[in-house]
């Protein structure tokens, strides 16, 4: 038996792939698996070829492997998109003779059988219904998936569809790829919770309670499904009408005492350079959630790159700080996410959550997490009639006043300015006030989070943001003790305590889903020599066997 | 006359003879005579000689980006409904750089109070055309002659049915003083236009020739009526001055956000996450 199974199902955009990894995952989960899934999509809004993969063991898996085990085209364009997806055991579930592939044909007409149901509307249901039983689990659970989804008449043409899809797996009796039972995954202790919804309940947590943006793939998730929880959790939505806007309107809300989130991706992320400048210069903090897709311009729009960590870097003119963090799982969406706002309100500066369109729209099973802390820091203070906003003080910070909050006024002022606030030319001012501002790094760079470590070896294997998953699973694979990965979700500023791991290495491997090794380069500024980069920048994430196979290469040259 | 607005201004770097001093000075004297508290008022502005308006005031200040006042001062009305909003620059400032954000602001109709310096040329960049000359206008950079036509602030807002329009004149004393405090007391997006001589850059739009270009629309104007405002907002040599356009009620952005999300008025800053809410909502991707 294997550890894990993966299923891709393929189709076009339309087609009911969402359907399908709705019904499959909760059912999964339910049944006690380990669930993972993953989709990647063209940037249109019928047709296409598009797949999402699902992969469950009875171990926790968190990444996605390119050679499948079951693979459902659901039209001809998708066989030939992902034919290179299947090895000679792969089965594919098609019509007979539909296909010719160097694989396991698993003859079955799922429009024919849709038909018999009452429409071929049901196909995927049908599809669905056959991989939960190929794979042993009792189709029990999955009606009841389809009962929360459904009701009425669809509700029965659904599960007569099952029905079929079920029995067919039952009759051909073939378990290649039954998985053992597992009890790891339980309804209550684990979590399945995309890059997207982490994020989301992220901010929430964080107490963010104004949210404006532009719409924008792959970040308009965390937008949608804040407008989603906006009357429970009371936020304030507003679409914008550019993200030069957005991030703006995010400012005034933050100025006037609000927690303001702003969503996008890279070009839209360009739009609001200025407005990070701005909020260095008035020192107002600010949330940005950038969800990195292939650049540069439009670039590929659906898919997913580690593109813009430089661009996060150095958005905005002049000199001032920035926090950058890069969560590498939905758990770590949701802790950054949360944590950012604090960093913002307390450093009264930007900070930045850089995800990517892989992340975004992948779900893991995780275990899950306690939300105690949860209630976020206030960092205002009430003025007095000699309230100064940017008063020089030994950190850097200035205690933070709002306006109608106590017996002063606030000054911001993106024009360098005097201690209250006011527009100015000294030049000695110009030093204090730029001074205190870049200060503030001093005291951002003790929060800094120490790398994720695994292993002992005196390779280490570095990665950041998105990658955390695969990695750490590529590595496990190779069962090499050579080999200690490293894994950053605090990107930027780095500290050295931060950085000490790597000091013990003998040789440094970066893996980065980028085209240049964007955090090599930032390693290499901080003293350390890169030895060798694994990059890919094609759209698509890493995948755990390609990875691996590229890192056992690296490593037996090594030897 | 002293207001609770004044603030001390050791070096103020607009020039001898501004329109701006005029308009700061009725703009502090309206807030004081409706009673208005400093420590309750904002004001957002741009980057620009009239955008400079609140470092010559005492008043909560947001001295933003060129262009960028208006997104600020939403944001900051909904963050907290209960200030005296106003966002204030210059035609070039307001209609050019910020033209996305002056469409976006009336359509949403925040309660803010958009105070817009007009004088038909760029002042801190020294002369150059701005959204609002007159064709033919020659400046270093328009050699021979602006040749684009003049955005028209009022007939854009009317088109967009924005609650409130006003025009002013920076030389009508009684007028412009008059105009901001039935600005400032209305609920909802006001737009007031503010004819403004640049002593400086504008040779042409003089205070004289502002002075013999408006006219007061009569009492019995009914600025109700959309369609005849229109009209007026096309009237050119001599401009028509006053409220041109009322829009019927409508809700203000922050009420409608507030009531989309079934938040009571309080400002953001005294909301809090509910956690319950927030572990039974987090449960459901058990």
């Amino acid at each position: 038996m294997k550890g894990s199974v993966s299923i891709l199902i393929g189709g076009k955009a339309g087609q009911g792939i969402a359907t399908i990894e709705t019904l499959l995952t909760k059912g999964f989960k339910r049944s006690g698996y380990f669930t993972f899934s993953t989709k990647e999509y063209m940037s249109r809004v019928r047709g296409g070829s598009n797949t999402t993969l699902i992969r469950i063991s009875n171990t926790p898996v968190n990444a996605p492997d390119y050679k499948v085990d079951i693979f459902v085209p659901l039209d001809e364009g998708a066989f030939h998109h992902a034919r290179e997806r299947m090895a000679p055991e792969t089965f594919l579930v098609a019509k007979k003779g539909a296909y010719e592939c160097d694989c396991t044909p698993y003859e079955c007409d799922l429009e024919a059988l849709a038909r018999e149901a009452g429409t071929p509307m049901v196909s995927n249901t049908v599809a669905a219904a056959l991989v939960f039983g190929l794979l042993g689990c009792a189709r029990e659970t999955l009606a009841e998936v389809l009962a929360e989804l459904y009701e009425g008449d669809i509700l029965a043409i659904n599960l007569k569809a099952l029905g079929i899809g079920a029995d067919l797996a039952q009759e051909n009796g073939n378990c290649r790829y039954c998985l053992e039972r597992s009890a790891g995954a339980g309804a209550k202790t684990h979590l399945f919770l995309s890059g997207t919804e982490g994020a989301g309940f992220g901010a929430i947590a964080g107490g963010c309670n104004f949210i404006s943006s532009y719409p924008m793939s792959p970040s308009t998730g965390v937008l949608t499904f804040l407008a989603k929880h906006s009357r429970r959790f009371g936020i304030c939505v507003e679409q914008a009408e550019d993200e030069i806007a957005a991030f703006q309107m995010g400012l005034g809300a933050w100025y006037g005492g609000g927690r303001a989130l702003t969503t996008t991706s890279g070009g839209g992320f360009a739009l609001m350079g200025e407005g990070m400048s701005l909020a260095g210069m008035s020192e107002t903090p600010m949330v940005v959630y950038l969800a990195q897709r292939p650049g540069p311009a439009t670039g590929l729009p659906t898919r997913t790159e580690q593109g813009d960590l430089e661009l996060a870097m150095h958005a905005g003119h002049g000199e001032f700080p920035r926090i950058i963090l890069a969560p590498g799982d939905p758990k770590e969406c949701f802790e950054l996410s949360r944590r950012a706002f604090d960093l913002a309100d307390r450093y009264q500066t930007p900070v930045i959550v850089l995800s990517d369109q892989y992340l975004a729209d992948s779900a893991f099973t995780l275990e899950r997490f306690a939300l105690d802390a949860v209630k976020p820091a206030q960092c205002f203070v009430r003025s007095d009639a000699e309230y100064k906003r940017y008063r020089v003080t030994d950190s850097g910070i200035s205690p933070r006043s709002l306006p109608g909050y106590g017996e002063g006024v606030v000054l911001v002022d993106s024009d360098e300015h005097t201690e209250e606030g006011l527009i100015t030319e000294s030049m000695r001012v110009r030093n204090e006030q730029n001074g205190k501002r870049l200060k503030k790094s001093e005291t951002i760079v003790r929060e800094a989070i120490p790398p994720e470590a695994a292993g002992e070896g005196d390779v280490a294997v570095v990665g950041w943001g998105s990658t955390k998953y695969i990695i750490n699973e590529a590595i496990q694979r190779l069962k090499n003790d050579k080999v200690r990965v490293l894994h950053f979700s605090w990107v930027y500023p780095l500290s050295d305590a931060q950085l000490a791991p790597l000091r013990k290495a003998r040789r440094i491997i970066v893996v980065e889903n980028n085209a240049t090794g964007q955090f090599a380069k930032l390693l290499k500024l901080h003293g350390f020599a890169v030895h060798d980069q694994i990059l890919k920048s094609d759209g698509l994430p890493f995948f755990v066997d390609e990875l691996s196979e590229k890192l056992d290469l690296l490593l037996k040259e090594m030897r | 006359m002293s207001t609770r607005f004044d603030r001390i201004v050791e070096d103020n770097s607009w020039c001898a003879g501004c329109g701006n001093f005029s308009i700061l000075a009725y703009l502090k004297a309206a807030l004081e005579e409706l009673g208005l508290d400093p420590l309750r008022c904002a004001v957002v502005s741009g980057i620009g000689q009239a955008a400079k308006t609140p470092q010559y005031m005492k008043v909560n200040m947001f001295n933003g980006l060129h262009g960028r006042a208006l997104p600020v001062a939403q944001g900051l009305k909904v963050s907290n409904p209960s200030l005296k909003v106003i966002a204030e620059g210059g035609d070039g400032d307001m209609y050019g750089e910020g033209g996305n954000h002056f469409m976006a602001a009336i359509r949403r109709n925040a309660g803010i109070v958009n105070i817009v310096h007009n004088n038909m040329v760029y002042g801190l960049t020294k002369g150059q055309a701005s959204p609002t000359s007159q064709r033919g206008f020659t400046t270093p950079v328009q050699t021979e002659g602006v040749h684009v036509e003049p955005f028209n602030p009022i007939a854009t807002a009317i088109s967009l049915d924005a609650s409130l329009v006003i025009r002013t004149f920076s030389g009508n004393k009684e007028h412009c003083k008059e105009m901001l405090k039935i600005a400032l007391m209305h609920e909802g997006y006001v737009l007031i236009d503010i004819f403004q001589p640049c002593v400086t850059f504008n040779k042409i739009n003089t205070f004289k020739w502002f002075k013999e270009n408006v006219y007061e629309l009569p009492d019995e104007y009914d600025p109700t009526d959309k369609v005849r405002a229109f009209e007026k907002s096309l009237e050119n040599h001599p401009f028509p001055i006053g409220v041109i356009y009322k829009s019927a009620p409508k809700p203000t952005l922050e009420v409608i956000l507030r009531e989309e999300s079934g938040m009571s008025d309080a400002p953001l800053y005294a909301s809090g996450t509910d956690e319950r809410s927030l572990r039974e909502a987090m449960g459901k991707y058990c």
